[in-house]
């Protein structure tokens, strides 16, 4: 009895401290403050290994189906051509984009519907893509690495784009010519740092980047990486510790860069 | 214990008399009774809680931390090769507790790990295969972390990866080196295999670009091209992270698997010895291990772990474990005359803070001179060092750093690849030990012939890090396939060791 007592005080104590961590990683994905349904099977997880496991499928599910999402399309590369692949690609994930020499965009219907005109032209390289809010991640990009033409990529508010998309982008490095990155949330500065290879870059813009401690900084460093590019989304105060602020808020930053340098 | 709640209350009266104060003793006693009751009963209710069953409390007294007396594997070795191979192992043991793992590390604060004090650059730009196989699987794992390393209710993995890459200038000299090194990295394709849980297939080689000087100062204006006929910049994959991020990632996962954890500095082995005879007549002494003696901290005690396999991850002290075994203490011309060529180099790290430096475009910098540096954080602070000569290696007995160093030798090549350079100052410095390969400074992977149930996978020379999961995948696959599925080292094997035939790396930092 006393050792249920103590297991299940235990429990508690580090129930709390979990569901924390869990409704903290929820919020930071985005998300509104989650449903009483998800805090209750969250609540339920810290006392039942099954439900534990059957979050943890559902995680599981959620991550194939990124994957299938972003799987290589080989067969309509082999037999219809890049271009053709590229495209479908695009529109399966409900992206949408323009061809070099023409002025249409193709894009798929509020249910996913789309037509297959693309197919007509096969040698017609990408010179737009808007892929905002889709699922694109470091892997589908595969698919996409043979149009050499791309001047604008548009990933607005994308959850799997990350540093290690952003380091891949490279193969568009002679014609990139603007870039839209905004309020992708996994994006940090390390990522930003392989931006250097996009020497053609003119607009680039980085707003609603959660995990940009220092938006200011970070855009000035950006200028002075890519001289010809504007970027646009962080004022150069964003970040900026004014005089008159508290003590308090000084002594943290030096705690964090101090950390920053080294654990010796 | 049981004796000890009953006797309490007369000891506690009896503690209280010599300061007692003036006053009649009947009614203070009483007093002092009352007020101790509360106490008392406390303590009395702790104990008998304790002593229901559920509570940790036995009566006999056993150390804490001691390791369990029996293991299937114990890895000698708690830093990122070890933890990675303890991973490795259970995930593809899928059974729960089908494989008992036991990683055993000296120093729990981790103070002089090489793990810890390295700088965490990771490259593709080798001229070895297999190294380009390692690193490339590595950054892919890396890439994957989260579907690798996550722990169900903890927070996800964040290895603060810089994706700035690599980059190598070669002088007129050096330059065919690199031409050679370029053409291996861009034909070699290698397939991951498609995982339970994880990757696809897929065919990926290493993205690496040659920059002519002329490139090279239109790319990086505030470098010095002077001396340099070719540069070699990583485009992909390359790049740096923070070492202990990935460490205490790997710990966790595999602790959450059921790893058993011990810290501890392994003294001994108990092995059974069995006489085998070679073509050539010489009889040798086979021993196989049958006990791990495991010395607890501070304290003469040591428990020895009975076990099956054992893999010496042990970095730079992977030689004092070879030569526990014997390995190296023989007559000359056998077998067991040769030791593990493997030894604690000492390496400096200067941090220097420059406020008119190279931007967020900074590669890892690693000149044609032996200096290197890297960019870090974003308030103009660097890294940087350079490899001593081989007739000047710093003394090993201790981890203190040597500032003349930096003054005699590093600055003035600095500041002439870099002019910003010339005005900086030394914020920051520390030295960590390389598990320096003697022989040929690349990984030594494998089985010793005189010590049949020994893996070893030591000697990486400065890469141990970034060569790491795919080191355990290998490690792992040895132990519970009987050979290479994924990555296929046989070139890095111990017996080239033995056999004198060494395969150089030619691009080493």
């Amino acid at each position: 009895m006393a050792a249920s007592l103590l297991s299940q005080a235990m429990k508690r104590c580090s129930a709390h401290t979990c569901a924390a961590v869990a409704v903290r990683r929820a919020l930071s994905s985005g998300a509104a403050t989650p449903s009483v349904y998800t805090r209750f099977l969250l609540k339920l997880s810290h006392y039942f290994y099954d439900v534990e496991n059957i979050l943890d499928w559902n995680n599981w599910l959620r991550s194939q189906g990124v994957i299938h999402k972003n799987r290589l399309f080989g067969y309509a590369q082999k037999n219809f051509g890049n271009n053709v692949a590229a495209a479908y690609y695009i529109l399966t994930l409900r992206g949408s984009f323009r061809f070099a020499g023409q002025s249409e965009w193709f894009r798929p219907d509020s249910r996913g519907r789309f037509s297959y005109d693309f197919m007509s032209t096969p040698d017609a390289k990408i010179e737009e893509v808007d892929l905002s809010g889709t699922l694109i991640n470091h892997n589908g990009l595969e698919n996409l690495v043979k149009q050499n033409k791309l001047q604008t990529l548009s990933l607005r508010g994308c959850p799997e784009v990350d540093d290690w998309f952003l380091a891949r982008l490279h193969v568009f490095g002679e014609s990139l010519v603007e870039l839209d990155l905004s309020h992708c949330s996994r994006i940090t500065v390390g990522g930003l740092a392989a931006l250097q290879n996009l020497r053609k870059l003119e607009r680039l813009d980085i707003s609603g980047l959660p995990r940009l401690q220092n938006p200011g900084l970070v855009r000035i460093l950006l200028e002075e990486m890519l001289p010809l590019c504007q970027v646009s989304g962080a004022e150069y105060e964003q970040g900026l510790i004014q005089p008159d602020s508290q003590e308090q808020t000084e002594g943290h930053h030096e705690a964090s860069t101090h950390t920053g340098l080294r654990h010796l | 214990m049981w004796r000890k709640l009953f006797t309490s209350v007369p000891a506690f009266r009896a503690l209280k008399a010599p300061c007692r104060s003036f006053k009649s003793s009947s009614r203070g006693a009483e007093k002092d009774f009352f007020k101790d009751l509360d106490a008392q009963l406390r303590a009395f209710r702790d104990k008998a809680a304790a002593a229901m069953p559920g509570s940790d409390w036995s009566p006999i007294e056993l150390t804490p931390g001691l390791p369990p007396e029996r293991a299937d594997v114990v890895i000698v070795g708690g830093g990122v090769v070890g933890w990675s191979i303890a991973y490795w192992l259970k995930m593809k043991a899928r059974v729960r507790d089908g494989l008992r793992v036991l990683v055993v590390e000296k120093d729990p604060t981790y103070s002089q790990a090489s793990t810890v004090l390295s700088c965490g650059g990771i490259r593709q730009q080798f001229s070895l295969k297999e190294n380009i196989m390692l690193s490339l699987f590595s950054a892919h794992f890396m890439k994957n972390i989260n579907n690798h390393l996550c722990v169900v209710n903890e927070d996800p993995v964040d290895l603060q990866f810089n994706h700035s890459g690599y980059l190598f200038l070669a002088s007129e000299k050096s330059a065919h080196i690199m031409e050679e090194n370029y053409r291996t990295q861009r034909c070699f394709y290698y397939l991951i295999i498609k995982h339970v849980f994880d990757f696809i297939g897929r065919y990926v080689g290493a993205k690496v670009a040659l920059l002519s000087p002329s490139q090279l100062k239109e790319r990086f204006p505030w470098m010095n091209t002077e001396g340099v006929a070719l540069a070699s910049l990583g485009l992909e994959n390359e790049g740096w992270f923070d070492p202990w991020s990935l460490l205490n990632a790997l710990r966790r996962k595999a602790v959450s698997m059921g790893v058993y954890q011990c810290f501890g500095e392994v003294t001994g082995f108990k092995c059974a010895a069995n006489l085998a005879e070679t073509t050539d007549g010489e009889v040798l002494n086979v021993q196989r291990i049958k006990y791990v003696n495991v010395r607890m901290p501070n304290s003469l005690e040591y428990q020895p772990v009975e076990c099956a396999v054992v893999v010496n991850a042990a970095g730079a002290n992977s030689g004092k474990i070879a030569s526990m075994l014997g390995i190296g203490l023989g007559p000359k011309e056998s077998v067991s005359g040769v030791p593990l060529p493997v030894e604690p180099r000492k390496r400096f790290v200067y941090v220097v803070h420059c406020p008119d430096g190279p931007g967020l475009d900074t590669p890892f910098l690693i000149d044609y001179s032996g200096v290197y540096c890297r960019r870090e954080g974003l308030g103009g602070n660097y890294i940087t060092g350079m490899s001593p000569e081989e007739t000047e290696e710093p003394d090993i007995s201790n981890l203190d750093v040597d500032h003349e160093f930096f003054q005699e030798k590093v600055w003035h090549r600095l500041a002439h690849r870099i002019p910003a350079f010339e005005q900086l100052k030394v914020s920051n410095a520390w030295a960590g030990f390389y598990d320096y390969n003697t022989f040929d400074q690349n990984g030594i992977i494998g089985l010793h012939p005189l010590v049949p149930n020994m893996y070893f996978a030591t000697g990486f020379s400065g890469h141990g890090l970034q060569q790491s999961p795919a080191v355990g995948l290998a490690v792992a696959e040895l132990i519970l396939d009987g050979g290479y599925k994924t990555i296929d080292l046989s070139a890095l094997d111990l017996k080239r060791i033995l056999l004198q035939e060494p395969i150089l790396e030619s691009n080493i930092v």
